[in-house]
């Protein structure tokens, strides 16, 4: 007997409920399924692919609560045809999605440890999903802290549930910008300086790192520093998708596949790969 | 209470350091506040002095036309303000306003070279310690400076 599988190269019909302007070139896309079309249940960290028709698809994390699977959100940075495209859609319009694929946040893991999460600029859409999941079982991890850098005071994403988190759950929320003028009172400096700063135990903590690719290796040496080891240090890695399945090799990265063993990945499974220049 | 001696020792900057040359810097050390909207430093002003930051927060900022003050950094709790107190000319090169009320030590600059020049294994000691600090602050304007948020930019999918 053949299970009844849908196909993972097949895009599935979704409606554009609301596209939300974030911040300058970020938005959020807020997805409903088409009749007959369910929303598969996703983990945080992991990804869809999202198909403007006419024009592309591209690899997006899903960046809702697992927990609430309608409607189905993603955030992005219209940089290129197909999110500049994205961008334009109208409530209403139709869009293709497949997913979701690839590896996960360590949330279980982190269970019964202190949590800090380290996101910088657009990083943080991808670690929504997971502050939602920790937020919903607070009690069952030490301190949780989320460290956040943005380029600019304009440019902090998700700002009003940045600064509601730590006024209503028991969490830490660091922010900093790289650059700033007077009126700004936060902090200015770039994210790695919030983490000698940052309350945690460094024996028991899962770290969990999503941003450009420089900012998580000087992030994660930052962690080392203090005595985090490499094993508990999780980073969120970008490379260009095709076949989101490990079929196509598009996103091959040493011996992995991005979009099949990863994007989440334990820091010492590609610690080495991030300073080799031609990979 | 604690005296200055155990919250000199308890500070990072002066981590692990030798109890003897400890007591000789509590010579040099004062207990100092700071009101927000102050300033600790000011651009061009003589760099006799800088500070271990214990509470609140410092912006370290340079005036420029048609974009007011312009922010570098800020310096905060377990941080150190101020290197221009030990290279010549000891002039401030940017100005700290008070962000949030601080609870500081004062270091007085000219206490500690005297010191520093009477026996070169302290001065080596602090100097060790300034550089360290001028590694990491430099480190970390090297990423500011690659805008790695800036135009164009991702990080993560």
């Amino acid at each position: 007997m053949i299970a009844n599988v849908p196909d993972p190269m097949l895009p599935q019909l979704f409606r554009v409920q609301r596209v939300r302007r974030e911040i300058p070139d970020t938005f959020t896309l807020e997805l409903e399924p088409e009749e007959g079309v369910e929303i598969p249940p996703f983990a945080s960290g992991q990804f869809n692919m999202l198909y403007v028709f006419g024009v592309g698809e591209i690899p997006i994390s899903i960046s809702g609560d697992p927990a609430r699977r309608r409607p189905l959100v993603h955030t992005t940075r219209a940089v290129g045809t197909v999110s500049k495209a994205m961008r334009a859609l109208k409530p209403e319009d139709v869009i293709g999605v497949r997913g979701p694929f690839g590896s996960h946040w360590p949330i279980e893991r982190a269970l019964g440890k202190d949590v800090v999460i380290v996101a910088g600029g657009i990083g943080l859409a991808p670690l929504r999903s997971a502050m939602y999941q920790i937020i919903s079982h607070r009690e069952k991890y030490g301190k949780v802290v989320l460290l956040y850098g943005a380029r600019t005071p304009e440019d902090i994403l998700y700002r009003r549930e940045v600064e509601h988190w730590p006024a209503h759950f028991d969490l830490e929320v660091y922010v900093t910008v790289d650059n700033a003028t007077g009126k700004w009172r936060g902090s200015v400096g770039v994210v790695t300086r919030l983490i000698p700063r940052a309350p945690f135990d460094p024996l028991n903590t899962v770290a969990m790192i999503c941003g450009p690719e420089i900012m998580m290796r000087f992030t994660a040496a930052e962690f080392e520093k203090r005595g985090v080891a490499t094993e508990s240090i999780f980073v969120s890695m970008e490379r260009n998708m095709k076949c989101a399945i490990g079929q196509c090799g598009h996103c091959q990265y040493g011996p992995h596949f991005v979009c099949k063993d990863g994007p989440v990945f334990q820091y010492s499974h590609v610690q080495d790969l991030l300073t080799k220049w031609e990979i | 209470m604690q005296t200055l001696e155990s919250i000199l020792v308890g500070h990072p900057f002066f981590k692990e350091l030798k109890p003897q040359y400890l007591q000789l810097i509590t010579g040099c050390a004062s207990n100092v506040r700071f009101n927000a909207g102050t300033y600790m430093l000011r651009e061009g002003a003589e760099a006799s002095q800088f500070y271990l930051i214990r509470h609140g927060k410092v912006a370290l900022e340079i005036p420029a036309a048609q974009r007011g003050h312009i922010t570098i950094e800020t310096i905060e709790a377990g941080e150190v303000l101020g290197w221009s107190w030990l290279f010549p000319p000891y002039r401030w090169h940017f100005s700290a306003r008070v962000v949030e009320p601080v609870r500081a030590i004062a270091l007085d600059g000219t206490c500690l070279r005297a010191k520093g020049e009477e026996d070169h294994d302290l001065g080596y000691e602090l100097m060790k310690r300034v550089a360290h600090i001028m590694m990491e602050r430099l480190q970390a304007t090297r990423m500011q400076l690659l805008d790695v948020y800036g135009v164009g930019a991702r990080g993560g999918l």
